[in-house]
């Protein structure tokens, strides 16, 4: 089970980029879920200064954009169990 | 793709816009008189006129410019920005927080964690603040605009002068003291060790980020310039000349405040407000007074003021507002007295 997070404190991209990830995940049948972190303190831990965040098992794997949707499944595949 | 391939494209692309671009005037007088045949000097042709020439134009260089500023903003990011600003000392600071603010990709709904991750890195409050007036005053959809309308002597007044109040407003701010006004919990945070950003980015990802700002921005704000421009275009063509000479012309002193003060609880962007100001200087407002109106609309405007409430007490804010109002007064007054 992979876990997929999205850091983001509410912000219009961050909602698009939750969504854009389960979509994803669901087209591709990938074992993952997908949590979403406003918690700002929590954001603030991971060093990011601009959100939204994507993180795939721990490790932060772009921030401050939304990726396109091409980008986000090569990022996801690349990036899991 | 293949950068050769896309390099190519792209210079197909610019090839394109240029032939487009030279070309607007001709088409859209064409159309306007030849196809639909309306007859020259009347009110209505002009306004449709004024528009079929003004939306594509705008467009265009908007697509241009958004393309190149993607690309230079792909060497730049927010976290770049904090450990270039970290131990830099306060006037020096300011002059490089307002100018990072210019190219650093910032959207004010990162406000709080920058800010946050800002003070947590040392940056004096009064650099930080340099940075917040800058980032969102300067934009290239504001000088496009300004470049396209008004011609480059504007657009790099806007841009001179908008830095001079970011690092002028940040100085006085950091001088003044104020940390004691920003919320306790803030200095509590303890951000965390600096993320590996990834530095190898090819130059054809560096492209794509060009791409994506393309579909990003001009997505966003077209229905703005065409909004824009449509009232713009009605202003143009049925109010007469001269009709804001006495509310906004350099004559009346108190225009310069009273559209500052207008200007700040409005919201909108850039793309919205500035064909509609292109058409209030033609009917004789002076420019130091549309310039004040601009910078206050797109500088100051009460959604960031409220995002920024999270982290700052409410003294803080108004001083943050005085200062940064007061910087675009006298702007005003100087424009006006120099162009007078």
């Amino acid at each position: 089970m992979n876990l997929i997070k999205v850091y983001g404190s509410g912000c219009a991209n961050c909602k698009k980029l939750e969504a854009l990830c389960n979509e994803v995940i669901q087209e591709l049948n990938i074992d993952a879920t997908v949590e979403k972190v406003t918690d700002i303190q929590e954001i603030m831990k991971t060093g990011i200064l601009s959100t939204p965040g994507l993180a795939i098992n721990g490790k932060m794997i772009s921030h401050g954009k939304l990726p396109v949707k091409a980008t986000l499944i090569r990022l996801i595949q690349d990036n899991i169990n | 793709m293949k950068i050769q391939k896309k390099l190519f494209l792209l210079l197909f692309a610019l090839v394109i816009w240029l032939i487009v671009y030279m070309n607007i005037e001709a088409a859209a007088n064409y159309l306007v008189y030849s196809i639909i045949r309306m007859e020259k000097g009347m009110h209505l042709t002009e306004t449709i006129r004024f528009f079929t020439f003004e939306v594509p134009k705008v467009l265009l260089l908007l697509t241009l410019v958004v393309f190149v500023v993607g690309i230079i903003r792909s060497w730049f990011s927010p976290e770049k920005t904090r450990d270039i600003l970290a131990g830099k000392s306060l006037l020096a600071g300011n002059v490089m927080a307002s100018m990072l603010g210019i190219v650093t990709p910032f959207c004010s709904c990162s406000a709080i964690p920058l800010f946050l991750g800002f003070v947590e890195a040392g940056i004096p409050l009064g650099v930080t603040f340099s940075f917040l007036i800058a980032a969102p005053m300067i934009n290239e959809v504001a000088l496009v605009l300004l470049f396209g309308l008004f011609g480059w002597k504007t657009a790099l007044l806007y841009m001179s002068t908008g830095l001079a109040i970011a690092i002028f407003a940040g100085f006085i701010i950091g001088k003044l003291k104020l940390e004691r006004y920003v919320e306790d919990w803030v200095y509590k945070i303890k951000a965390g060790n600096q993320i590996a950003v990834d530095e190898k980015i090819s130059f054809g990802e560096r492209l794509d980020t060009g791409f994506e700002a393309v579909k990003e921005i001009v997505a966003k704000v077209w229905v703005y310039i065409l909004i824009g421009i449509a009232v713009g275009a009605g202003i143009h063509g049925y109010v007469p000349e001269n009709f804001m000479a006495s509310l906004m012309g350099k004559s009346t002193w108190w225009s310069v405040p009273l559209s500052v003060l207008i200007g700040i609880p409005m919201y909108s962007n850039a793309a919205g407000i500035i064909p509609i100001v292109q058409t209030l200087l033609e009917k004789g407002a002076s420019l130091g007074t549309v310039l004040a109106f601009m910078m206050s609309v797109i500088g100051l405007s009460l959604p960031e003021t409220i995002i920024l409430k999270k982290v700052l007490k409410i003294q803080l804010i108004f001083v943050f507002v005085g200062v940064v109002g007061t910087g675009i007064i006298i702007v005003g007054y100087l424009f006006n007295f120099i162009f007078a």
